[in-house]
């Protein structure tokens, strides 16, 4: 089932009537998610994602603008009719049902022609039950199961009555660190093996990256940019998205156009063809730099970190927007350590240079 | 935990609470046991034990004279016809009223002040609107001496009047026990609403929202939501309103007393009729009749233990904490 969204406006009108100011939550969002694929919705809080998620839902109606399931205009839709699969923060698994119950419920909720016979009702349900692997569990209560268990069961009881669409909000944010790994790659591995079209919301762009088809990064409910997790990393389209994305994160200095060369302070750091002179943001990836003692940019060393694969190296130079300047190489450099300063070339295609003004990326011809 | 040698200031603070309770509240709960088994007591013999004449009997004859006298067991067949009918209906308005409530966004405020007016009214000027909606105008005992019984159909027969029913005499010479009894749910239902409604919607509003939006996306008809997700999630509430209302139910005086006077306790030709067990002991007080009145107290407090045991007995199994 494709989703497809036609200038979606999500207004939420002001608490204070004198102020009168009101939120926009969602604006002018307009996108097609493809059929069958897993799309993360990311962004810091308060940028509207989860909003968008509920206006798939029905359980937020949307101030202007359409969405469409398939060809089917769903924008007038109750939740009830819409058919969605919704997996909560917080799970909301009734607390007084136990795992089978709460598995069980969408399926008794269905009425007329769709009415299943009880066999088929718990065929089903020990049939999602298995795919998430609780089937171990079916006759606990939720307060008996982990935060990872009942997160599956908050899936599986979204997944039984086969719905169109999957969400799923924020789904890994009460899990410890491990338990996430694990469980977004369960969340990967259930979307391939049903195959219905999933839109989850995450505010972790290492999430978000790691299992999605495609991303879209918001920003005070405007879409910043929407592609596949590598496209938006390697090129994006402005320094918000350029700074979300990747850990370590983007390193940002203060630069100049001048003669079609990037100036970093005092240093030209890399041919820029085709920018105009201006001031500009320029944004390194941490693995952009190559250690070399005639590199045209010089910072002033701080300290070096050993992990093993690569190095990280800590430096500081004036122009630095962030607080240091981190960069990953390969762990073949020999690096001293106790040198004052360290030279760099960059690598052209992880440099992106920004409007000053706009803050919108300016290309330039490697 | 608090230091053991810091322990008597613990004790020092918590000082004048417990002597009060001691004075107040055990002392008189021990006495009463002490009185229902000294047979006939009566305060009599502390005035005449100097004279060492009445031998003081211990034994369960105030109890056997309780059980034996027949307008304590008509007492307590008014007391538990009141419960039964009460407690469940009156459970089951609040319950309605207050899902009612906290559906409806204007006027909400309002109307949960107008539902809880009954609460801050005296329940004796509530009682006496009452006797005057049903029947009777002034006073209760309209007997030649006390001047005559003033008569009046009252506003709830012109309703059934203008509905096209025969009126009926309610609480006047003459009537009927179920009519008498009628008129008691009725009041007693009205005046127990607001506590419930307003346990039952501050349990409404503590429940998480987000069960009801997972309800929705799983398109749970309305009445399953209620059946199955808000009545089980306002349990510990239900349960708490049944357990407190059957033992509000099983202590009813004030409410019969407001309605049909402290004198009659029941229609003019029949005194007495209505009376309940708390109502009971009071009369033994009166007639200075302390050991039965004591022996009363106490047979009332074991059916209250074992009708709140059962209570609980069942709320363990239906109750999702």
């Amino acid at each position: 089932m494709k989703i497809v969204f036609e200038i979606l406006t999500k207004i939420f009108p002001s608490r204070n009537k004198k102020s009168g100011e009101e939120v926009v939550a969602v604006n002018d969002f307009s996108f097609t998610i493809p059929d069958g694929k897993l799309i993360g919705l990311l962004g810091p809080s308060g940028c509207g994602k989860s909003t968008t998620l509920y206006m798939i839902s029905g359980l937020q109606k949307p101030t202007g603008g359409k969405i469409f399931f398939g060809d089917d205009d769903v924008t007038e839709l109750t939740t009830e009719k819409r058919g969605v699969g919704l997996v909560f923060q917080n799970y909301a698994l009734y607390p007084h049902m136990t795992v089978k119950q709460n598995i069980l419920f969408p399926l008794q909720n269905l009425r007329g022609a769709d009415k299943l016979p009880k066999k088929e009702m718990l065929e089903r349900a020990h049939y999602v039950a298995k795919l998430v692997q609780i089937d171990e569990l079916m006759e606990r209560k939720p307060s008996e199961l982990s935060g990872g268990q009942q997160q599956r069961v908050a899936i599986a009881r979204a997944l039984v009555k086969m719905p169109r669409v999957l969400l799923l909000d924020e789904p890994l944010s009460n899990l410890d660190a491990r338990l996430r790994l694990q469980t977004r790659e369960e969340i990967r591995r259930i979307q391939r093996e049903t195959g219905i079209t999933t839109i989850f919301v995450t505010h972790d762009q290492e999430e978000a990256m790691s299992i999605s088809d495609m991303i879209v990064v918001m920003k005070l409910g405007v879409v910043q940019q929407i592609g596949k997790p590598q496209d938006v990393y390697d090129d994006p389209t402005n320094l918000f998205v350029a700074k979300f994305l990747g850990t370590p994160p983007v390193n940002v200095f203060n630069g100049t156009v001048k003669d079609g060369k990037l100036y970093i302070g005092e240093d030209a750091v890399l041919d820029v063809k085709g920018v105009s002179d201006q001031d500009v943001y320029v944004g390194i990836r941490p693995e952009g730099f190559i250690v070399d003692e005639n590199g045209p940019f010089h910072c002033n060393l701080r300290s070096v970190e050993v992990m093993g694969r690569d190095v990280s190296v800590v430096s500081d130079n004036p122009a630095m927007q962030s607080a240091v300047i981190r960069s990953i190489v390969d762990a073949d450099n020999k690096i001293d350590a106790t040198a004052q300063t360290i030279s760099y070339t960059l690598k052209p295609h992880k440099v992106f240079v920004f409007n000053k003004e706009t803050e919108e990326r300016i290309y330039f011809e490697v | 935990m608090v230091d053991s040698k810091q322990q008597w200031k613990a004790w020092l603070y918590l000082a004048p609470a417990i002597i009060l309770l001691l004075i107040f509240t055990v002392w008189p709960i021990i006495n009463t046991v002490r009185m229902a088994f000294i047979n006939g007591f009566d305060f009599s013999y502390i005035a005449e034990n100097t004279k060492d004449e009445k031998i003081i009997s211990i034994g369960i004859r105030n109890f056997a004279d309780v059980i034996r006298n027949p307008f304590f067991t008509n007492a307590l067949k008014n007391t538990l016809i009141l419960c039964v009918l009460t407690v469940p209906l009156s459970t089951f308005l609040a319950l309605l009223i207050a899902v009612c409530l906290n559906s409806i966004k204007p006027l909400q405020k309002l109307l949960q002040t107008i539902f809880f007016l009954p609460y801050v009214t005296n329940s004796i000027a509530i009682g006496m609107v009452f006797a005057a909606m049903f029947n009777i105008v002034g006073n209760v005992v309209g007997n030649d001496i006390h001047g005559p019984l003033i008569n009046n159909p009252g506003i709830i027969n012109y309703v059934l009047e203008f509905l096209g029913f025969d009126r009926i005499n309610w609480m006047n010479n003459g009537s009927s026990y179920w009519a008498n009894i009628w008129v008691m749910v009725i009041y007693i239902v009205w005046n127990a609403l607001p506590f419930k409604i307003l346990i039952l919607l501050g349990g409404l509003q503590s429940v998480n929202k987000q069960y009801y939006d997972a309800a929705k996306v799983d398109s749970t008809p309305k009445w399953r939501v209620f059946t199955k997700i808000t009545v089980p999630l306002l349990s510990p509430m239900l349960a708490y309103v049944i357990i407190t209302g059957f033992i509000g139910g099983f202590k009813e005086y004030s409410s019969i007393v407001g309605v049909f006077g402290d004198i009659l306790m029941g229609p003019p030709h029949d005194p007495g009729r209505l009376n309940t067990v708390v109502g009971m002991i009071y009369d033994y007080i009166e007639k200075r009749n302390f050991g039965i009145a004591s022996a009363g107290a106490l047979i009332l407090f074991v059916i209250i233990l074992i009708v709140t045991f059962i209570n609980l007995w069942v709320s363990k199994k239906k109750v999702h904490y």
